[in-house]
């Protein structure tokens, strides 16, 4: 599974975007987007994920279901 | 519509758009000003006090750090940093009304770029804005390449404006030698608490080395790395403010032992400011109904302090992307859609040449002063008591009761007027009050005080003052403010030695909480 942002709950703070270790997050329509593709769920880099982590609003970023989980490779 | 108050020297005038304004500052190049008598006064503390020649030299033109130079420099705050590391039980990031004017909330953000075109367009407009402010609307040095990108594009482009940031501190520490290399004047720091038991009931979270940390361990941490980001400032001779966020129950009683490490450790100014809490804010400590401080807890505390170092006592808590003198906020003419229309001319000269004139200003009002303190020799008596002023600003008494927005408050003894703050009365946001209903909101600000200084005043609200024991004065109208207070308050010695009236104490006031009307 990947992360997702709530659009609804995004202040566009920006705080994620240079936290995630994926350059997963970007900017868009004037909120932030999490590339599912590409977030690893910080797996393999941090014990949290960070933009869970330094988002000031709880349940923004959460884990999006419809995304299959993540898979380390190697 | 709120009042602003006019930049131009003399005089003072409805907000007007910012082309009349830009014509007013051309007709000034052309007629050389006259430099009038206005003069503004904020209080005895207003000069030196005993601030080291060189720290008075750096502050005497910033409008936050010296009480006296608020009333004739002006700065503005450009919100570049939108991001924050932590959460404080007073914010909410999501709150956002464009009434709204506090820490922590603007209208728009900025990149760099837009940022140097405002600072440009401000300047321009205004030739007495001489300080750059970074505060957020989240933390400056939790973005920090847009800050510093920032102070880099301003230093080159107008390197006569100082540069200053407002940061919680937790990564400070990082970046000192970058704001010493970037030459930012001054730096304030937030510090609510050097206790991790008190921060735990402050702070929920920070974000610190790729972790969301809680409770007494991340408030541990926040406070080692405050005070460790304050040692370092001063040991680099860069000028510390203390900004503390008074909350009564939470960290009231520890704020003087926060006065004494600060102090310790070289900041030079101390600034205790009222918690914000309404409900409709959404903050945490708005939810839980926590309490603001009453307007004699927080000169209580602020003089308590007083004798450990400068406390600021005109802080008015202004929004991250405030423009004008302190008091006012101007930002809605600098929008970033005005200011790309903006025929922008940086002219340093003229910029220079009206400081100039503003430091005439200066020198006459403290001329103005000594006057007006001599009245009170030879007189002795321990009463003190605190009177309101309604002023417009120049140093006089020149504002209407019921068109006062706000009022200051001075302590008068024999030893002469002291200014120890303002109360805000203006309307609040969620509306509906007329000029009557609002009155006993007005009144329960001023209440602490024996009388109310005002230009003039209609007879229904004066009854009801009178009715409340406050007295009302118009007699003073247009005069300086510390010499009519002084001359009022010797009258006042003299009726209470002739037995006319009784001197009692007066209550306690309310200070306002929520936004303000400014449309």
């Amino acid at each position: 599974m990947a992360y997702k942002i709530v659009k609804s709950q995004c202040t566009a703070c920006a705080a994620c975007e240079p936290e995630c270790p994926n350059n997963a997050i970007r900017e868009k329509d004037g909120t932030f987007i999490i590339k599912p593709e590409k977030c690893t769920e910080c797996i393999g880099y941090f014990d949290d994920p960070q933009c869970v982590a330094v988002c000031p609003v709880e349940n923004t970023c959460i884990i999006d279901a419809a995304c299959p989980r993540y898979q380390a490779t190697a | 519509m709120r009042q602003a108050i006019d930049v131009s020297i003399g005089g003072v005038q409805e907000m007007k758009p910012l082309d009349k304004v830009m014509q007013k500052m051309a007709e000034h190049k052309g007629c050389g000003m006259s430099a009038g008598s206005g003069k503004a006064s904020c209080g005895s503390a207003a000069g030196q006090g005993d601030l080291a020649p060189e720290v008075w030299e750096k502050v005497k033109n910033h409008p936050c750090y010296s009480e006296e130079a608020h009333h004739h420099y002006a700065r503005m705050h450009v919100a570049v940093a939108p991001s924050c590391n932590m959460q404080c039980n007073y914010c909410n990031r999501k709150y956002d009304c464009a009434n709204e004017s506090r820490p922590g909330v603007v209208s728009e953000k900025l990149t760099p770029q837009q940022a140097v075109r405002k600072v440009l367009a401000v300047a321009s407009a205004i030739p007495q804005m001489t300080v750059l402010g970074i505060a957020g609307p989240g933390d400056p040095l939790a973005n920090p390449e847009k800050t510093f990108k920032t102070f880099e594009l301003i230093s080159k482009v107008a390197p006569d404006i100082k540069l200053c940031l407002s940061t919680n501190g937790l990564a400070l520490p990082d970046h000192v030698d970058t704001i010493k290399n970037l030459n930012v004047d001054h730096v304030t720091i937030t510090i609510n608490m050097i206790d991790p038991e008190v921060g735990a009931e402050i702070y929920p979270w920070i974000f610190y080395k790729h972790r969301r940390i809680k409770g007494r361990e991340a408030a541990k941490i926040l406070a080692e790395r405050q005070l460790q980001g304050l040692d370092m400032l001063t040991e680099r001779g860069i000028l510390c403010k203390v900004n503390s966020v008074m909350i009564p129950g939470i960290n009231d009683r520890h704020l003087v032992d926060v006065n004494k490490a600060v102090k310790s450790r070289g900041a030079f100014l101390h600034n205790i400011m009222p918690l914000i809490s309404s409900p409709e804010h959404g903050t945490v400590f708005g939810l839980t109904g926590q309490r603001g401080p009453s307007a004699q807890e927080l000169k209580g505390l602020q003089d308590s302090c007083e004798g450990q170092m400068n406390m600021m006592r005109h802080c008015r808590q202004c929004r991250a992307d405030a423009v004008g003198l302190l008091g006012e906020d101007r930002s809605a003419e600098f929008t970033t859609e005005k200011i790309m229309e903006m025929d922008v001319n940086y002219d340093a000269d003229t910029r220079k040449a009206y400081q100039q004139m503003v430091e005439q200003e200066r020198r006459s009002k403290v001329a103005a002063r000594q006057g007006g303190l001599s009245q009170v020799t030879g007189e002795t008596s321990d009463i003190r008591v605190l009177v309101a002023v309604a002023t417009q600003g120049l140093g006089r008494i020149n504002e209407h009761f019921g068109h006062a927005r706000e009022f200051q408050v001075y302590e008068l003894s024999t030893g002469g007027a002291k200014f120890v703050g303002h109360r805000r009365v203006d309307l609040y946001c969620r509306g509906g009050y007329g000029e009557k209903d609002s009155l006993p909101t007005v009144i329960r600000a001023i209440n602490d005080c024996h009388a109310v200084f005002v230009a003039k005043i209609g007879g229904c609200p004066r009854g009801e003052l009178i009715q409340a024991g406050i007295e009302p004065v118009d007699r003073y109208a247009h005069e300086f403010i510390e010499q009519s207070a002084i001359a009022w308050f010797k009258g006042y010695l003299d009726r209470v030695k002739r037995a006319e009236i009784r001197h009692t104490a007066r209550g306690d006031a309310d200070i306002r909480q929520g936004a303000y009307v400014v449309a």
